[in-house]
This record gives C-alpha cells, sequence and structure tokens, in this order.
C-alpha cells in the first residue's frame, strides 16, 4: 500500500483547512474595517490592536452563548440545516488549485486538495446542495417569518444559478477543459492569455454576470433581501443561536470565499501572473509588502497617539521582513503564485465588501425580474456568440 | 476498496429508500429521496460515469428535488391519515411486491454476464468530453426533441400554476 | 475482494424499483406518489449505467441523461398540476379526488 498519498493529503488538507479558518474569521474583520471606513469611523478598534482581536472575542461569544433549541421546532433538520450548509460549503473548498505543482521533501504534489477532472461541475453540483441548507433552515424553524425567508433566498438561489452556470460556460468554451488545474494552465502566459481577455471574444461580460450571480447565490447585498435584519425579523435564521448561527455565517463567507476563487480560476487566470517572471513580475509583491512596511515605520516615528509609536514600527519592520522573505528564491517558487492567486480572489473579496458599504438593496420582486428578464438572456446572448466566435475561429 | 464503497453507499440507498415510502410527513420523504439521489451519484461515479454523477447532483438532487420542497413548503402537506386497506391489498400486496422484486432481480442477473466485475477507473468512457460527443453525433435528434420539451414544459407549468386574472 | 460483479448493481437497482413501486400504490398523498416515481425512475437510471459499464459504451450514459432531463420536465408539469388540484380541491389525498367515479 503506498501510504504517501493519505499522508500528503492528510497534510495538505489540515493546512489548507487551518488557513480556511483563519481566513474565515479575519475576513469578517476586513468587512466590518472596510465598511467602517466607507462609512468614515474607524470600525473595531478596542478589542486588540486595531480590533485585530475582535474575531476571537467573537467566536468566544458564539461559542459561550446559550444554545437554545426551541421545543416546536423539527429537531432532525434544525439540527441538519446548518451543518449541510457549513458542509456544502466547505467542501466546495476541496477542489479550488491555489498554486502549480511544488516540491516538499521528495514528494512532488499539486497545491490542490484534490483535482477531478470534473472540477467545475462538482463547485456547481456543490452550491446546488447548499440551497437545502437554507430552505430546510426556514422550514424547520416553524415559524413564519423564517420560512418565508427561507423560500425567498432559496428560491434566489436557484434562479441566479442559471445565468451563473451560463456566465461559467463562456470561459469553457474557450479554454476547452473542465478541470480546475488545466484551467489555468491553459490561461498563462501573460496579462492578455487570461479568459478576461483573450481568445476569440474576450469574456467581459460574462465575468460582470457571474459577480452579478456570485453576489445572489452567496446572498450579499446588493441582493441579501431574504436575510437583512430589518426585513422578514433576519429571515431563515432568527430562530438559530450560538454555534449554528455561527455555521450559517461561516458557511456564507466559505461561499463568498469559493465564488471569489471560481472567478479568479475562470477570468483572471488563477495563479498565473500579469507578465512572466522573468520580466520582472516577481518584484510586485516586494515592493508592495517593502512600500507598506515603510509608509508603516514612517508613522510609527512621526506617531499621533502615544500607543502607536510601538505598534507601528512593529507592523513596518513585519512588513519588511515579509518583502525580504519574497525575495528568497528558493522560496519564490510557490509563494509567488499563491500571492498572485490571493491578490486576485482578495481584489474580488475587496469589492464584495466595497459594494456592500456603497449599494442599497433590491426589492424581492425587482430581483427576481432582474434574473429571468436580463441576466439570463443575456448570460445566454454571450455564450452563443462566444460558440460562434470560437467555431468561426478554429 | 469498491466493496466497501458499493456495500456503504448501497446501504445508504436502500434506506434511503424504504424512507421515502414509510415515513408519513412528505418533507422526511423528500429528505430521504435527496438522501437517495446523492447515494446513486457516487453509485455512478464507482461506474466510471462521472459526467452523469455531476448531472445527477445539479439537475437531479439540486433543482427537481427544490422543486418537491417548494411545492411541500408551499402547500404545507401535513403528515398523512393511514387508512384501511381493502382485504385483498393485506392479502396480496406484499408478496405480489416480493415477487416482482425476485423477477427483477432474477432478469438482472440473467442479463449480466457474471463474469463482469466493477473496478473503480475500468471504464474511462464516461467523461464530459465522450458524453459531448455522443449527444451532438448519435444522439443528436433526441437532444433537439428534449430541449423542445423542456420549453413546452416551461410554458405548461407556468400556465397552470399561475393566478387567474379575475 | 476489491471489485463488485455488475449483477448487484442491478439488484440494487430492482430493490429501488420495487420500493418505488410499493409508495407508488400504497401511500395516499399525492406528492409522495410522486416522488415514488422519482424514485422507479432514478432505478432505471441506474440500471442503464450499470450496462454502460458492462459494455464499455457511452450510450447507456446517454439514456440516463435523457430520462434525467425528461423527468425534470414532468416533475415541473405534474407539480403545477399539483397545486392546481390543492387550489381547487383543498386536499392533497388521492383518495378525495374522486368527483368523477361513479
Amino acid at each position: 500500500m503506498d501510504y504517501s498519498f493519505f499522508i500528503v493529503s492528510l497534510v495538505k488538507t489540515a493546512v489548507v483547512f487551518a488557513a480556511l479558518m483563519t481566513t474565515l474569521a479575519y475576513l469578517q474583520w476586513v468587512e466590518r474595517k472596510v465598511i467602517a471606513h466607507i462609512q468614515v469611523r474607524p470600525g473595531p478598534y478596542r478589542v486588540g490592536p486595531h480590533g485585530l482581536l475582535q474575531p476571537l472575542a467573537d467566536v468566544i461569544k458564539l461559542l459561550t452563548k446559550e444554545d437554545l433549541v426551541p421545543p416546536y421546532v423539527n429537531k432532525l433538520l434544525y439540527v441538519g440545516a446548518p451543518f449541510l450548509a457549513i458542509t456544502m460549503a466547505l467542501l466546495s473548498i476541496s477542489v479550488i488549485p491555489f498554486g502549480p505543482e511544488i516540491r516538499v521533501g521528495g514528494t512532488h504534489t499539486y497545491m490542490q486538495l484534490t483535482d477531478l477532472n470534473i472540477g467545475v461541475l462538482f463547485v456547481l453540483a456543490v452550491s446546488s446542495m447548499g440551497v437545502y441548507g437554507v430552505a430546510l433552515a426556514g422550514w424547520s424553524s416553524n415559524n413564519k417569518y423564517a420560512l418565508l425567508g427561507g423560500l425567498r433566498s432559496s428560491a434566489q438561489m436557484i434562479s441566479y444559478e442559471l445565468p451563473m452556470s451560463l456566465a461559467i460556460a463562456s470561459p469553457l468554451l474557450l479554454s476547452n477543459t473542465l478541470s480546475l488545474r488545466e484551467l489555468v494552465e491553459k490561461q498563462s502566459g501573460n496579462l492578455f492569455h487570461w479568459n478576461l481577455l483573450s481568445g476569440p471574444f474576450p469574456q467581459i461580460v460574462s465575468f460582470i454576470v457571474f459577480l452579478i450571480a456570485a453576489f445572489a447565490e452567496t446572498n450579499r447585498v446588493p441582493f441579501d433581501l431574504p436575510e437583512a435584519e430589518n426585513e422578514l425579523v433576519a429571515g431563515f435564521h432568527v430562530e438559530y443561536s450560538s454555534m449554528k448561527f455561527a455555521s450559517f455565517f461561516m458557511a456564507e463567507y466559505a461561499n463568498m470565499i469559493t465564488v471569489s476563487s471560481m472567478a479568479t480560476l475562470l477570468f483572471l487566470g488563477g495563479w498565473v501572473a500579469p507578465w512572466p517572471a522573468k520580466y520582472g513580475s516577481g518584484l510586485v509583491p516586494v515592493l508592495i509588502f517593502a512600500a507598506a512596511g515603510a509608509i508603516a515605520l514612517y508613522h510609527g516615528v512621526h506617531a499621533s497617539r502615544r500607543r502607536d509609536t510601538l505598534s507601528f514600527p512593529v507592523v513596518g519592520i513585519v512588513f519588511l521582513g515579509v518583502a525580504a522573505f519574497f525575495l528568497l528564491p528558493v522560496v519564490q517558487e510557490w509563494l509567488l503564485p499563491l500571492f498572485w492567486f490571493c491578490a486576485k480572489t482578495g481584489g474580488i473579496l475587496f469589492l464584495f465588501m466595497w459594494i456592500r458599504g456603497t449599494l442599497p438593496r433590491f426589492r424581492y420582486d425587482q430581483l427576481m425580474g432582474f434574473a429571468w428578464k436580463f441576466l439570463f438572456p443575456v448570460a445566454m446572448a454571450n455564450l452563443l456568440i462566444t460558440g460562434l466566435a470560437v467555431a468561426l475561429v478554429s | 476498496m469498491d466493496l466497501i464503497l458499493f456495500l456503504v453507499f448501497g446501504a445508504i440507498a436502500l434506506v434511503c429508500a424504504v424512507n421515502v415510502v414509510v415515513q408519513r410527513h412528505p418533507i422526511s420523504s423528500a429528505v430521504s429521496l435527496i438522501g437517495v439521489m446523492g447515494s446513486l451519484a457516487i453509485l455512478y461515479l464507482l461506474l466510471g460515469a462521472e459526467f452523469l454523477a455531476a448531472a445527477q447532483v445539479i439537475v437531479y438532487a439540486g433543482a427537481v428535488m427544490v422543486l418537491f420542497v417548494f411545492v411541500i413548503m408551499l402547500l404545507n402537506a401535513g403528515t398523512e391519515i393511514r387508512q384501511g386497506q381493502s382485504f385483498t391489498v393485506q392479502l396480496l400486496g406484499v408478496p405480489v411486491l416480493i415477487g416482482l422484486l425476485v423477477l427483477l432481480a432474477f432478469l438482472g442477473r440473467l442479463l449480466s454476464r457474471p463474469e463482469t466485475m466493477v473496478r473503480f477507473g475500468d471504464f474511462h468512457g464516461g467523461g464530459p468530453k465522450a458524453v459531448g460527443e455522443a449527444l451532438f453525433t448519435t444522439f443528436l435528434l433526441p437532444f433537439e426533441a428534449t430541449s423542445v420539451l423542456i420549453l413546452i414544459a416551461i410554458v405548461g407549468a407556468m400556465v397552470l400554476a399561475r393566478k387567474e386574472m379575475d | 475482494m476489491q471489485q463488485v460483479p455488475t449483477s448487484w448493481f442491478l439488484m440494487l437497482a430492482a430493490a429501488l424499483f420495487t420500493l418505488g413501486v410499493a409508495g407508488f400504490l400504497f401511500r395516499r398523498n399525492i406528492v409522495t406518489v410522486f416522488m415514488s416515481i422519482e424514485l422507479m425512475l432514478n432505478a432505471v437510471n441506474l440500471s442503464f449505467v450499470a450496462f454502460a459499464h458492462q459494455h464499455r459504451q457511452v450510450d447507456g450514459h446517454l439514456y440516463a441523461f435523457f430520462v434525467m432531463v425528461v423527468a425534470a420536465a414532468e416533475a415541473a408539469v405534474g407539480l403545477a398540476i399539483i397545486l392546481t388540484v390543492f387550489r381547487n380541491r383543498g386536499t392533497l389525498n388521492i383518495d378525495d379526488v374522486d368527483s368523477m367515479k361513479d
């Protein structure tokens, strides 16, 4: 029996899981800070330096809250629904490739938990199953508001799955493969090989359709009517408390990470740098971190508050250390692609948060009409034109 | 390993199927049917039908069953009151079903060559490429016909389900 | 011990089909009857895929795919009919919708 495959997979699973859980917690911190700064206020500030321990405080609060199971709920479905939601949300991360093949010790392995040759279909399938978490949560709560919120939310999710699938199908015509790793490998080169800007028909329209459908799939503003606090008494999760409530929110952030990663892989070239490494794209992260470190050191020296004389120089030195770390050639072969992947995914996540702080929300009938009467025909027209362009060229 | 996978997911499929038939509330039957479809998707993967497994989860478990769950939630279908059955049904019901099961199992054993074994990775022709090629060459007419069928079903369902404008 | 005979898949399909027939004949709630029909269709799909594996052809997958598509269309129309029946008769019990019986 060849055990090295199992051991390598276990190690990769542990690493990805740990990184994902930390990212989920700190993504919420980033979101609160971004929205706060859009609204010209400081955001979480008191718990730890600049609120960095706020996610930890939130986790402790959620874990120690009373986990109430109301007596009038359907117990099996009530407990099973958040479990289903978080399972499906985390399962779709298992096929996302973070980088190219790397060599650790003596083994070659991909920076991906598993490479299915139907990877895109797997992500679509798992997100279709995620609808049940919401619908069954709404039903099992035995509450009119929860039921209405759950029905609305799941109807919204399945309606927007259609334009999303069609928007996914268009770059697949250009790349000719369903495996996520091969999808990125076919976009290698430079900026103009990315599916967004390449091929016989640049996929700009389908990128925008995919992003809009992704906002609706993950129930984010401007499509978050079913779960906003002031609509329908917070929708389908009104009867949930403590860890089950936290599961729904973790599932929402994990879904956000999944759709941002899918947008990066399908349209923005995954871990491929905008221009090849031999022309110096390896220096971009070094410059960014060095600039951030220099700014932090400058503000540390000319501090306006007394406590900043310690925190800012420490942050500055850490950033300069990271910049120097990027210069090591032995680290560059796996860290640079990972940096580009995280930068692109992070950019799309920032877009999610930016739009949350800026736009008002749609009314439910406007939302459904938009999906069926506008997005779906546009996505279908884009698919037809892409197919025509590919057929004419080849 | 394949044997364990088959036994586990076959058992899950059977238990969920029994649950579909036995449960009194339709929503429990619906959730059990989703379980059946999920385990069948894993069995399709064992048989090398990777595209079909994904299509089963996306179309069947992820769209058709959502439709069922919506209708059950909208209609608020309550639990079923078990009514008595006629004497003939009580006498002959279960034996006839067992007879049907034996007949089908016998046919299955007859039609499958007994030496064929299923091993994961035996059959590589079930990928999206092979299915796509067959779909657009050999099966083009059924493909176009089912497209029209889906269109008819959409229009029919919308006409049937809308509220009357008085 | 690593392999499964194809006939076991067919026997599983036979068992699922029989359970579907049992649900179809014995249950009184119209939605449950409909779900038993879907169970029967799934059993047939499993047997198609098992035979496709045995003959090493992809045609069985295509038949199963078309069965899936037709089942989706049938579910849409059937559920719309169920909604209409519920709106007009107020019941989901198939024994109560017998006003055309003599």
